[in-house]
């Protein structure tokens, strides 16, 4: 007899935004998996159309939370590649530096607060709190440290007001910036011991033939800037990531699909960057690999959360030298000329990379803009993930699904509202 | 021994970018002091864990854009005793409210293939447009400050000291030269309500208004000096309509220009 069944999660927790799962059963086989995003359309590209390229960044800042910073960076080097201008050396750094601080916030955040939770059947990290105080206060006050470099230099930890295209409006002082020095010193040890914390927990026995794409650069992890590159072997300009993908629609997500131009699937984000970028991860990044039982490939999505620990390593390592050599520069920022163009930018969000392109009249005004966020490209890898989770475990109850589910979406520290929003799972069975 | 009866709070999510609700676990030197005060009994972005209602104190975030939203939104005004509103987009429609000025069809085709798959209101509104609010708290994002405020106040049933004189106000305040005055940059500080602590002006550029409106603001007065400064009447429009758009004084004088 056909034995049917189907499981819903109506939302999704632990993630940023809002989503949902449908899984239908018939006879012991996956019929039908839907990874919906379901928060509301905001329209961002819509709006933009019309506004003054200068507004740009703080516009597209409020698509995301968690990540202002990818977009306030990427939309500004867009504008920049339109206008045709290059940021000076010293810019740039404290770029890198203020990118190194969101990645330490969201990590943190992601790590300890989102994720680790699942590997300890916990519901949440106050759960992890009333066991182990300690462990949540340095979380916390590793996110703190993430989210001072961003107040120090962009005013504050959430939409920092202090960036804009061609640089900064103000630049931080060298006191400032010193004063941080010892909590990332501190920032650094701890994180050395979350890779080897988290790199001790038990992970599902899943390996995945992904086709990673990242930014790559030839001095550095990249962050933001760099060639993107996939591990199929694709070495492009950032102007040319709209030749190579496309984006679906599909009627249950709110979160228009990121696909290769050939349907296939690629995945973006910490697994991405450190399968593609490994050898250039410092020698202390490198050890703190080693100690979380990471090899230099990594192909089971439930060790992104050892990725992001290893990262975690190579950002605080790295904000730690640009505050230590942070000499404030002559100028805040490069002239904007106002003049027609087409511009694209690219950085690596927290989550993978996010993608801008715009088009600007002679007068600075906007005609046309184009986001691609990181979860909208991951969408269709979460599927080929769950399908697999799934499947493993068909003789567990829906509750047990449902979680390990769950568990399955937030390895990709999903940005729903970037995306556009998460999980419901419905499971049918029939 | 029994655990100590703590009251219940809930956060609520419609559309946004997360960035408020963030804004409590940014609370990184309060977090865990503050759950000891009050129980969390749904809050997605940081707990699978979710307890019934009724609920002593909801916090929302986001704004109204979909029939779905129209509902829940009642919904969860009937489960609280104290509803609090956390950021533009809730207490004013948010950047995404630029769509009440357009068609919201023409946005639709602009960014999806099938917008027969898209199920949305023509409008992004504020949560007290469709249910009774006990209090709004302004920002894009909120300041922390201001959050564990409203808290402690609703806790020990007194009223949030949270002022709605201007921003002017604020940089007087904290010693912060006048950009307007002395460098001629366009500053909607006059008009806009204090509470983010003169970010903007103290890193050398001009409030563009994330806490919304003041008390009484004179946005014509403020208007016609920025028009002397050499802002175009589109420009006077674009800096009206940003995060606070939907905001009663914003959108007024936003629809003079243009």
């Amino acid at each position: 007899m056909a034995e049917t069944r189907t499981i819903k999660v109506e939302a999704l927790a632990r993630v940023e935004g809002e989503g949902s799962l449908h899984v239908k059963i018939r006879d012991g086989q996956i019929k039908e998996l839907h990874f919906g995003i379901f928060e509301p359309p905001r329209f961002f590209e819509a709006f933009l159309r019309g506004r003054d390229f200068r507004e740009v960044p703080d516009i597209t800042a409020r698509i995301c939370g968690i990540c202002p910073i990818a977009y306030l960076m990427g939309a500004s080097q867009a504008m920049e590649d339109a206008l045709g201008i290059t940021v000076t050396r010293p810019i740039r750094d404290l770029r890198r530096l203020i990118y190194c601080g969101e990645w330490i916030e969201s990590h943190a955040l992601h790590v300890y607060m989102l994720h680790a939770p699942d590997f300890l059947g916990l519901s949440d990290a106050l759960e992890l709190a009333a066991v182990n105080r300690p462990l949540v206060e340095n979380a916390l006050r590793l996110k703190k440290v993430g989210n001072e470099i961003l107040e120090t230099i962009g005013g504050r930890a959430i939409h920092p007001i202090g960036l804009k295209v061609g640089g900064f409006y103000k630049l931080p002082t060298r006191k400032a910036l010193r004063a941080l020095e010892d909590e990332l010193k501190w920032a650094l040890e701890t994180s050395v011991a979350t890779a080897r914390l988290v790199g001790g927990f038990d992970f599902p026995d899943i390996q995945q033939d992904y086709n990673f794409m990242a930014l790559r650069h030839p001095d550095e992890y990249a962050i933001h800037e760099g060639r993107l590159v996939t591990s199929a072997g694709l070495d492009i300009p950032v102007s040319k990531f709209l030749d190579h993908v496309d984006e679906e629609h599909v009627p249950w997500s709110n979160a228009l699909h990121g696909v290769a131009k050939d349907g296939s699937a690629h995945h973006v984000g910490p697994l991405a960057r450190y399968n593609l970028n490994y050898d250039k991860l410092s020698a202390t990044a490198l050890a703190a690999a080693r100690d979380g039982k990471l090899g230099p490939v990594v192909r089971n999505p439930f060790q992104s959360i050892v990725v992001r620990a290893v990262e975690l390593v190579q950002v605080c390592e790295d904000a730690l030298k640009l505050v230590r050599d942070y000499e404030v520069p002559d100028r805040a920022y490069v002239e904007t000329p106002v003049r027609a163009g087409e511009g694209h930018g690219c950085t690596e969000a927290p989550r993978g990379i996010c993608y801008h392109r715009y088009r600007v009249d002679k007068e600075g005004t906007v005609q046309d803009a184009r986001i691609v966020p990181p979860t909208a490209q991951n969408q269709k890898v979460i599927e080929l993930d769950l399908s697999k989770v799934v499947a493993a475990n068909l003789n567990e109850s829906d509750d047990t699904i449902k979680w390990k589910a769950e568990q399955a979406i937030r390895n990709y520290d999903p940005c729903i509202s970037c995306a556009t929003h998460f999980l419901k799972l419905e499971m049918d069975r029939g | 021994m029994t655990e100590r009866k703590r009251p219940k709070l809930a956060v609520w999510k419609f559309s946004s970018c997360d960035g408020c609700q963030l804004t409590m676990l940014d609370c990184e030197d309060e977090l865990l002091a503050l759950t000891e005060e009050v129980r969390i009994s749904y809050f997605l972005e940081a707990t699978r864990k979710i307890e019934k209602g009724p609920y002593d104190i909801s916090l929302v975030e986001g704004s109204i854009t979909t029939p779905h939203d129209v509902k829940a939104i009642r919904e969860v005004r009937k489960q609280s005793r104290a509803l609090i509103t956390i950021g533009a987009c809730a207490t004013a429609g948010g950047i995404q409210a630029l769509r009440n000025f357009k068609n919201v069809k023409d946005f639709i085709r602009c960014v999806y293939a099938h917008p027969e798959y898209i199920d949305t209101l023509t409008t992004s509104t504020a949560v007290s447009d469709h249910v009774p609010v006990d209090f709004e708290l302004r920002g894009c994002p909120i300041s922390k400050h201001q959050l564990l405020e409203v808290m402690n106040a609703f806790l020990n049933g007194r009223k949030p000291n949270v002022p709605k004189h201007s921003e002017c106000i604020e940089c007087k305040a904290n010693g912060i030269v006048c950009r307007m005055v002395a460098a001629g940059t366009p500053c909607l500080g006059p008009v806009t309500q204090a509470g983010c602590g003169s970010l903007c002006p103290g890193k050398d550029r001009g409030c563009f208004g994330c806490f919304g409106p003041m008390e009484t603001p004179n946005t014509a007065a403020l208007a016609a000096r920025l028009g002397e400064l050499g802002q175009s009447q589109r420009d006077l429009q674009r800096l009206f309509r940003s995060f606070n758009a939907n905001a009663e004084a914003f959108r007024k004088e936003s629809e003079t220009h243009g």
